[in-house]
């Protein structure tokens, strides 16, 4: 059985946050809090990390560690729990003496205060001894190699037709290259988890998007039979990426309470941790040649990106793909490259691959119209393909194009003068800029809801979702609602549990496509087995394994950004005033947490666009701009009248609900909008993110 | 963090006495600076004495416009002070250029004078630096270079010292009031940081436990016209790149007014707020325009050294230092 469409009712309302009120009251409870719900008083534990970038930890000598006042234990190579499947070098914690990277676990201390354990951290003396060959932390050190597939299972290379001879031709081309800094999640929420064993089986509070994959992955690795893990995330403080997989703090706190007596372990990652522990989006080049008649039609377009992963564990950003269904043109091809590192693991940060990629396409894009003269909008919509060029499918609800009219309109783009440089305000070069942005509309299968009747019209709803504050426990309410014809208030949602109905990670912007799409096929499961007016008691469950017509179909959301950047004539200093995303993303199930998710992806596509920067030593291998006094995200006071908007939209293609994703679209393009409204505004193309001050000093 | 002692000094004298006789002891003010590097292992003294509740928190008027604050002045506090504002703008601008203002509420003015650097390796445990760990050597050397020094640095260490503040008060030369066992000095506000020459550990010319009680600021009419420009890449909560703090006295109107008198400072540029005396020395008796600005700001970085990541520094602060006096003039430079 497959869902089918429902009727909106709840579905498009702005239903307040449930449980809004127990966030901003405090009484939601965090990862790292459960310790203190339990009987046994908690451990503390603290992650004593490498200091050097590849060698072997000789000895970790823990004496004087012990004899802090409160330290209960050091746990080490030698003595931590073997796993039974250390395959995942990531999660492979303490089970050798290997130092693969700088800031990598060597040791974890448990103590009965946190001030306790972080001492203790302090007094672990780790004799390392460094490898005989020079460690290669920086891109420009190593070899690059051709992936077997990109993040999310993407050809590395896609050609078509015949590029050079296309470039070759080209009455006018462009041909730049365009670099991405490594960028930190950096959640609100650092990676925390509470660990408990009884007997073989483990429980986890983990701040983390999937409890069944953490627990998964966990229960394989340490060789747990099934049901032996348990993992619940009631209330996570955002991930972006970062919490789609368990990391290695997830595995040292289990490893940690293993040894721990039976006692809880509470483990809260420090913020100078998480930017070596966590995963982070890894620096990319990319090398954009665009050839076009003189009216600015695209004839071929190549994309050849470069990243770097860690050489004990391949991560590869998709950099290149959005190439490959973006516009039209004959010839096209694509490449991704990788250079191994001796570092931290890179991972999925909001939209890998669009985020980095689409900078890089808009801002030649934008080249591309200065070269031919061509309005930057107008370029864009010249280039609409007809179908999907990669796949020749045809597109459902492709509505670029009105994105990009209705933002023009919306913003007073009309009165740019496309002159550079042309606009003084006071001490301030002010320019225009607008990018494209889109993100697939993906799916996830094998979600299962389950649903019980409690009687008159009310439903228990089962589904080990995750909300990370984006809203899931209000959106799935509304869903099930809609998909049961009740009021939302008649809908008892349980979600973040393992012991719940197996579900998706909250990632790919697929969370509510795929786990709505299951709880609407539970519900209908429910009327087709109990009617309409159930018993209290009786219950139905189902499994959707598919739903959107992806064969047939190229399935994607898009949008237009559109900014206003200020350039000081006197310090070079960016600040941008202005900024306005419209998108098509499919019916929006609710426009109160959907806008949150679109203003923030702009504010953190603003802040990648103009700040952040993770430095990594060349002679350290590890990130020295470690907090957030050094690695910039965007204040309050770089927001300026930022503006959201949506097509009234329908898309039952991709979901019986008519949405798709909007978790990661705000983000794309938006680097891009920002970097093009710089150049507007000076005349100076900056081709490297951040986008900084020093590049506008007369 | 390391377990210490905390005591809580009621009497100014006597927290003097307490830290004087310890080299293992340091004060603690509002903590924004020091707790944070207790957590990091970056300090790790034995017993903290905490000023922070010392009677010293007024800002008291003196004769001729000038101002005397208490080192508990709180740095919101300060900054919205009517004499401040009004005297001494410059001040109040630096204040509010700094840090957040839940940081501000708590921050007090002496411990906003003797924070530490924020170079990056200082607070990193992990890493070589000469400044926390005399010796060790400087990463920030062929590292991390952004908010490098690129005057008066040395071989040792190339930080800047980060206190907005700090370069407000060297420019419109204030006083700091010093409390030493052996009594009261005064320090000008331009001697009490140090260049890092072979010392980087010592940021300031105070002797171990002495205590800051006071900061005092004559009035003037340099001070009256006075302002503060902060560049950074984040509208707020971030440190300067360069800042410049300028005082300016013309004579004559319009385009045809001469500087009488001029008073700079710069951050962002060095060990220590930086007086800008070569500077000041070219601009004074001249008409005020964009070249002699520009001429002034070379003459001064005439000597500056700089590296791929702080080679931005100079003509930044070309831009900065006219931006500053363009706005006291009231008029356009370009
Ligand atoms: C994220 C962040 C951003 C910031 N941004 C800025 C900025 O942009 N500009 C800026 O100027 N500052 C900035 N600050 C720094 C902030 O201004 C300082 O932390 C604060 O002013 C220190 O004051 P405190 O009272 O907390 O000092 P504490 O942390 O208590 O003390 C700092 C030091 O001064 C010593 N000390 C304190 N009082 C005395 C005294 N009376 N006599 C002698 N020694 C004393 C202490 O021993 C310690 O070494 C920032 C801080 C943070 C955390
Ligand atoms: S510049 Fe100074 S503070 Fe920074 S690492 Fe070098 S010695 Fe330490």
């Amino acid at each position: 059985m497959t869902a089918t469409p429902i009727r909106a009712r709840s579905m498009g309302t702005h239903l307040t946050r449930l449980d809004g009120h127990e966030k901003v009251t405090g009484r939601a409870t965090y990862a790292a809090e459960h310790g203190f719900t339990l009987p046994e008083r908690p451990l503390h534990a603290w992650l004593v990390t490498s200091t050097i970038p590849r060698g072997r930890v000789e000895r970790v000598d823990a004496s004087d560690a012990l004899a802090h006042r409160g330290v209960v234990t050091v746990v080490d190579h030698t003595s931590a729990r073997r796993l039974a499947k250390p395959d995942d070098a990531e999660l492979a914690v303490l089970q050798d003496d290997a130092i693969a990277f700088r800031g990598q676990i060597v040791a974890v201390v448990l103590a009965e205060t946190i001030e306790a354990a972080r001492e203790g951290a302090r007094l672990v003396r780790v004799h390392q001894t460094p490898a005989d060959s020079a460690p290669q932390v920086v891109i420009e050190d190593g070899e690059p190699y051709t992936p077997e597939a990109a993040n999310a299972g993407h050809e590395p290379d896609v050609v078509q037709g015949d590029v050079d001879a296309a470039l070759a031709r080209a009455a006018v081309t462009v041909d730049a290259t365009y670099t991405t800094p490594h960028e930190f999640n950096n959640p609100m929420e650092p990676h925390a988890v509470t660990a408990t064993w009884d007997g073989d089986t483990l429980t986890l509070w983990d701040s983390t998007q999937s409890v069944h994959g953490v627990a998964a992955v966990l229960g394989r690795a340490l060789g747990l039979a099934r049901g032996k893990t348990r993992v619940l995330a009631p209330y996570v403080g955002g991930g972006f990426g970062s919490k789609g997989l368990p990391h290695a703090p997830e595995m040292a706190a289990a490893l940690a309470a293993f040894a721990a007596d039976g006692r809880p372990v509470q483990l809260a990652v420090t913020r100078q941790q998480m930017f070596a522990l966590t995963g982070y989006r890894t620096q990319t080049e990319s090398r954009v040649r665009l050839g076009a008649e003189p009216d600015g039609r695209l004839v071929a377009i190549t994309h050849d990106a470069l990243s770097q992963t860690s050489r004990y564990k391949e991560f590869v950003e998709q950099t290149a793909t959005a190439a490959r269904m973006m516009y039209a043109a004959d010839a096209r091809s694509t490449t991704h490259r990788v250079v191994p590192l001796d570092v931290a693991v890179p991972a999925w940060m909001r939209a890998p691959g669009e985020m980095p990629g689409m900078y890089a396409h808009e801002v030649a894009m934008d080249e591309l119209a200065v070269a031919c003269g061509v309005d930057p909008v107008d370029l864009r919509v010249r280039n609409e393909p007809e179908v999907e060029p990669e796949t020749g499918n045809p597109f459902n609800e492709r509505r670029l194009v009105e994105c990009l009219q209705r933002g023009a309109d919306r913003f007073g783009w009309a009165d740019r003068d496309p002159e550079p440089g042309s606009r003084l305000v006071g001490d301030w070069r002010v320019g225009l800029g607008m990018a494209s942005a889109t993100y697939p509309a993906l799916f996830m299968p094998g979600n299962t809801a389950r649903i019980r009747a409690l009687g008159d019209q009310r439903y228990a709803v089962d589904i080990g979702a995750v909300d990370i504050g984006t809203g899931a426990r209000t959106v799935l309410t509304q869903i099930a609602a809609d998909a049961l014809g009740v009021e939302p208030g008649r809908i008892e949602l349980s979600l973040g549990d393992t012991a719940l109905p197996k579900a998706t990670v909250a990632g790919g912007s697929a969370g509510t496509s795929s786990w709505g799409t299951a709880i609407v096929l539970a519900a209908q499961q429910l009327r087709a087995d109990h009617g309409d007016d159930p018993d209290a008691g009786v219950e139905s469950s189902s499994t959707s394994e598919g739903y959107p017509d992806m064969e047939n179909l190229a399935l994607h959301s898009f949008g237009a950004v559109f900014v206003e950047a200020r350039v000081h004539r006197w310090t070079g200093e960016v600040r941008v005033p202005r900024m306005l995303g419209v998108y098509s993303v499919g019916r929006v199930i609710n426009p109160t947490t959907a806008r949150s998710q679109l203003l923030g992806g702009l504010v953190m596509g603003l802040s990648g666009a103009l700040f952040e920067d993770g430095y990594r030593d060349p002679r350290h291998g590890h990130v020295v701009t470690q907090d957030l006094a050094t690695y910039h995200v965007a204040s309050h006071a770089d927001v300026g009248d930022l503006q959201v908007e949506w097509l009234d939209e329908e898309d039952t293609a991709a979901t019986p609900m008519g949405s798709r994703g909007i978790g990661e679209i705000g983000i794309v393009g938006t680097a891009a909008a920002v970097a093009n409204a710089t150049f507007h505004a000076t005349g100076t193309r900056v081709r490297a993110l951040p986008v900084t001050a020093d590049h506008f000093l007369g | 963090m390391k377990e210490l002692t905390y005591v809580r000094a009621t009497d100014a004298a006597e927290a003097v006495a307490a830290v004087a006789a310890d080299p293992d002891a340091r004060f603690l003010a509002a903590g924004t600076n020091l707790v944070d590097h207790l957590k990091l292992g970056v300090a790790t003294p034995g017993t903290v004495v905490d000023v922070s509740r010392l009677p010293l928190a007024e800002v008291e008027p003196l004769d001729g416009g000038g101002v005397r604050i208490g080192t508990n002045v709180r740095n919101t506090d300060l900054a919205v002070h009517p004499l401040v504002r009004h005297g001494f703008p410059a001040v109040s601008r630096a204040l509010l250029a700094g840090a957040s203002g839940q940081i501000r509420n708590q921050a007090t003015t002496g411990g906003n004078l003797l924070q530490r650097t924020r170079c990056v390796y200082f607070q990193d445990v992990t890493t070589p630096c000469n400044k926390r760990e005399p010796g060790s050597g400087c990463s920030a050397i062929g590292g991390f270079g952004r908010y490098d020094a690129i005057l008066g640095a040395s071989e040792a260490c190339v930080a800047t010292h980060p206190s907005d503040l700090a370069v407000a008060l060297a420019a419109l030369e204030a006083r700091v009031v010093v409390l030493g066992p052996d009594g009261e000095r005064r320090v000008p506000m331009t001697e009490l940081h140090r260049l890092p020459g072979h010392h980087p550990e010592r940021d300031t010319t105070l002797a171990h436990g002495e205590l800051v009680t006071h900061v005092e600021l004559t009035g003037s009419d340099l001070a009256l016209r006075s302002t503060y420009v902060k560049v950074r890449d984040r509208a707020s909560y971030a440190f300067a790149l360069v800042s410049v703090a300028a005082g300016l006295e013309l004579d004559g109107d319009g385009e045809d007014a001469v500087v009488r008198d001029v008073r700079l400072a710069w951050g962002g540029v060095a060990h220590k707020p930086w007086r800008a005396t070569a500077a000041e020395d070219v601009l004074r008796g001249r008409p005020l325009d964009a070249a002699a600005v520009r001429e002034a700001v070379d003459a001064e970085t005439r000597d500056a050294t700089t590296t791929t990541e702080n080679a931005y520094k100079p003509a930044m602060l070309r831009g900065a230092t006219t931006a500053a006096l363009a706005a006291l003039a009231g008029r356009d430079l370009a």
